[in-house]
């Protein structure tokens, strides 16, 4: 990774639109994402109260063989205070993109790095909750609730991972020869990426732990 | 045709390891050559495919069958459906998308050229990955369409069901990848004036299947997903003593499966909508509806995915509804048909082999739509669901569909891919052969189908009606692998001795024809300037074209420039006296026409990820069960280390 070269693609070349490249193909991406979510959130919503077995999401559940009563396993506020840190990360990834575009080095590098912060911190909340979960009595093979909301917060959360992971990358390029305002497009793509993720969530927030 | 030229042209010899041998195939990134890449492997398919069918024929062609066990037809059937549909017609779109989309727009490659290695690297891991399981003797058994909970842990145990869940995973990944590429490159890189009405119809018809494969695939990868987590890691998706929906796999995997079908028969369709015009000396009949019907079909068919389901009880109201939307969905189709029937009516006609195969596909794949219209009701489909007649069915559609329009496209393009023509005499054996032994094979399943005869039986009784049928059904299906054995034997010799082709050997009237062939690898030494739908035919026979609407630029039509000055002139003669510039062309490199590095890196990340799965099958082996999470972290890193070291590699060699 010795050589980290100023532009990838050819913005040089001839386009019919003008656009880059990845810009239309980030669209197709995100387009098709949303048939991926869709899917996995309809699942949710199909199996909601068909569990047998509990612990379930919204209410309290006795096992009736032994007598052991579980909790309803959602907890919104702590929850909430993850969005919020997800929400906070899109105006991080907004001002990253505005300091690269600008020029100011300086800058870039402090949103970029609080843009991943906020997203590792989402994470953080994440894995809390499923190790709380886990304990309460709640995993992937459960019940249906468990199945299904592992399975599609966990998918949402490797997108998290995945674009930490893409802000750490461009972090470490804008460290090692610096981000210019033709690099503007590779921050564009990861803001781009970086929104709809949060937006996802709002969805996922919306449906699964808002609405009882 | 084509008798001036001594030989195809050839380029500057090539002395780096990039530009010859094994390796030039492994670190390609030249659309044409992961065209071909994609053509070859799919014909493979189809041996293979073809062979399965073959036995299950031989099985059936009598009462009581004793040549394979329940378990063997069970994997036969299931194999080859899997095969035909995944592996043969789906690659073969990808061949003719990857070869001809580019030179049809005026462009030097594709969007993302290393994604689309990558695309391909995926395919064939994916393709010998769904079919290992024979060599361990545990081919998938459950249908191509793996209905849960049929194919859960519980009622398929055995590794059969994990080699097809897994496989699919992977096939997925590479036509999602193949769709984003080719959406970008369609919208991005047309050539100067090369608006979305002057596009040629293939690539109109592939611009639609695009959007099909971007927007079915996430929904057939979330079902499998929930079946692999299922089976590997105990969730409870489609167990339905935890409450689960025993519909669940069935609406998510037809809500794919409906409009894979038209991503099966779109590129078809778009490849005879090529070949009637030009055999014609017609411009296509009714361009801009072919066009609304195409993005019309891929609309409606994302919903009419429950005529797939109509014998679970839906109840009425769903069922009326579903039988509405597919009977509706008949209509852009038979506009197609109309279209092509139109386009060839006053036509001075050319009876050449793709022509045949053309029009083979309107005759064809006009009965497997009539038979389809049929079962759009759900109580005559409750009649014909899971019998023979739905067999019949969907073979008139995709092989009297779809095949015959890839054998048209093969034919075709087959002189721009190699430089020379396919035997025409050998051809048209294959396409007697073929158009015989199709209706031979498929026609008297109606019959069977209607008898009663259920689809998936390995054997039956004699005197039920079904014998006769069956034993014609073998004989037509022994016709067609004679035929395929011609075909091949047609593709193979024609590489060698066939007739040189020489730039335009049919008369075509779209830009690919200004090319050498086979074109050089950067296409056009200019990018071409577009001003009409016919660019060549404005040129050569404008008297074709007079009566194709014209927009304010098309006015100017018969002042083209296409292929910019060094082709300009060609158009004035015959397209085959091209001695001169015929031989010797310059290199990209002469040209200063910076083109993508050849590099192994979108092999390697394709390896990575293929480690990554067989990692996960590893966990339901016998003797390696202990590896298989080291196994799969393994293909992580090595798939996370070439992907980072392919995008932190520039495309193309550091400007000057
Ligand atoms: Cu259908």
């Amino acid at each position: 990774m010795t050589a980290i070269p100023h532009e990838h693609g050819h913005a040089h070349h001839y386009t019919t639109t003008g656009l880059d490249h990845r810009k239309i193909a980030i669209w197709a991406f995100i387009g098709s994402e949303c048939l991926f979510f869709g899917s996995l959130i309809s699942t949710y919503l199909i199996y909601k109260g068909r569990s047998v077995v509990g612990p379930f999401p919204h209410e309290a559940w006795t096992n009736p063989s032994t007598g052991q009563t579980f909790p309803a396993i959602l907890d919104i506020p702590v929850t909430s205070a993850s969005t919020f840190v997800l929400l906070m990360s899109s105006l991080f990834m907004v001002l990253a993109h505005a300091s690269v575009v600008r020029g100011d080095r300086k800058y870039s590098k402090i949103w970029l790095a609080a843009t991943a912060l906020a997203g590792a911190t989402f994470l953080g909340f994440q894995a809390f909750e499923f190790t709380s979960f886990v304990h309460e009595g709640l995993t992937p093979r459960t019940n249906l609730f468990g199945s299904s909301f592992f399975i599609l917060t966990g998918f949402h959360g490797a997108h998290v991972t995945a674009g930490v992971i893409w802000l750490i990358t461009l972090l470490f390029i804008d460290f090692r020869r610096g981000l210019r305002p033709a690099d503007a497009i590779n921050v564009d793509l990861c803001a781009l990426y970086w929104h709809f993720v949060d937006v996802v969530w709002i969805a996922i927030f919306t449906l699964i732990y808002l609405i009882q | 045709m084509a008798t001036t030229v001594a030989a195809p042209p050839r380029y500057a010899v090539p002395h780096t390891k990039y530009e010859r041998g094994l390796w030039s195939w492994l670190a390609t990134v030249d659309h044409k050559k992961i065209g071909q890449l994609y053509l070859y492997t799919a014909i493979a398919f189809f041996l293979i495919g073809g062979l399965e069918a073959l036995i299950i024929r031989e099985q059936l062609k009598g009462p009581n069958g004793q040549l394979v066990s329940a378990e063997m037809y069970n994997q036969l059937f299931t194999m080859h459906g899997t095969t035909m549909i995944f592996l043969v017609i789906m690659p073969m779109g990808a061949a003719f998308f990857n070869y001809l989309i580019p030179l049809q727009i005026g462009a030097r490659d594709v969007a993302f050229p290393r994604l689309n290695a990558f695309s391909y690297w995926v395919f064939l891991l994916g393709a010998l990955f769904m079919n290992a399981g024979w060599i361990v003797g545990a081919a998938p058994d459950g249908g191509w369409f793996a209905y849960a909970p049929l194919t859960t842990q519980q009622f398929s145990p055995g590794l059969n069901m994990d080699f097809w869940v897994i496989g699919l995973q992977i096939l997925g990944l590479s036509s999602l990848a193949a769709g984003f590429n080719f959406i970008t490159t369609i919208i991005n890189l047309r050539a100067p004036g090369m608006h979305f009405m002057r596009m040629p119809i293939f690539t109109w018809m592939s611009f639609v299947t695009q959007f099909l494969l971007v927007l079915a695939f996430p929904i057939i990868t979330v079902a499998v997903t929930f079946l692999m987590l299922d089976r590997f890691f105990g969730t409870n998706f489609y167990t339905i003593t935890a409450g689960a929906d025993p519909l669940l796999w069935q609406h998510l995997f037809w809500l794919f499966g409906h409009p894979e079908v038209y991503i099966l028969i779109l590129p078809a369709f778009g490849l005879v909508s090529e070949v009637l015009p030009v055999f014609s000396r017609k411009p296509l009949f009714g361009y801009p509806v072919m066009v609304y019907s195409g993005i019309l079909i891929g609309f409606l068919g994302f919903g009419v995915w429950a005529h797939h389901m109509f014998a679970v009880g839906m109840g009425p109201i769903a069922d009326s509804v579903f039988g509405v939307t597919t009977m509706l969905i008949a209509i852009p189709t038979g506009v197609k048909i109309f279209n092509w029937l139109a386009t060839m009516h006053g036509g001075s006609l050319r009876f050449t082999t793709p022509m045949l195969f053309a029009i083979g596909l309107i005759a064809l794949f006009t009965i497997g739509g009539i038979s389809g219209i049929m079962h759009s009701s759900p109580p005559a489909d409750l009649q014909q669901t899971d019998t023979y007649f739905i067999v019949a069915h969907f073979h008139y559609v995709l092989f009297g569909g779809s095949m015959m329009g890839i054998f048209a496209g093969t034919y075709f393009f087959y002189p721009k891919i190699t430089g020379r023509l396919m035997d025409e005499r050998l051809g048209k054996i294959h396409f007697w052969l073929t158009f015989v032994g199709m209706n031979l094979a498929f026609f008297p399943m109606h019959f069977a189908g209607l008898n009663g005869m259920p689809r998936r039986i390995y054997q039956y009784q004699a005197n039920q009606g079904w014998d006769i049928e069956n034993l014609v059904s073998t004989w037509g299906a022994r016709i067609l692998g004679v035929a395929t054995l011609v075909f091949i034997w047609n593709f193979v010799k024609s590489r060698r001795s066939g007739a040189v082709a020489g730039r335009d050997p049919w008369g075509a009237a779209t830009i690919e024809w200004t090319l050498p062939s086979p074109p050089p690898e950067y296409n056009y030494a200019v990018i071409p300037t577009i001003t009409s739908r016919y660019p060549l035919w404005d040129a050569k026979s404008p008297e074709l074209t007079a009566d194709v609407p014209h927009t304010p630029e098309g006015e100017k039509r018969t002042d083209v420039s296409v292929g910019g000055k060094e082709t300009h002139a060609s158009f004035k003669g015959p397209s085959d006296t091209h001695m001169a510039s015929e031989v010797a062309h310059p290199s990209a490199k002469e040209l200063g026409i910076a083109m993508p590095t050849p590099t192994i890196k979108p092999l390697l990340a394709s390896i990575g990820l293929t480690v990554m799965f067989l990692g996960l099958i590893l966990k339901h082996s016998v003797n390696y069960q202990s590896l298989w999470l080291p196994v799969l972290l393994a293909g992580v890193a090595f798939f996370v280390v070439s992907l980072y070291a392919w995008l932190l590699s520039p495309l193309e060699p550091e400007h000057h």
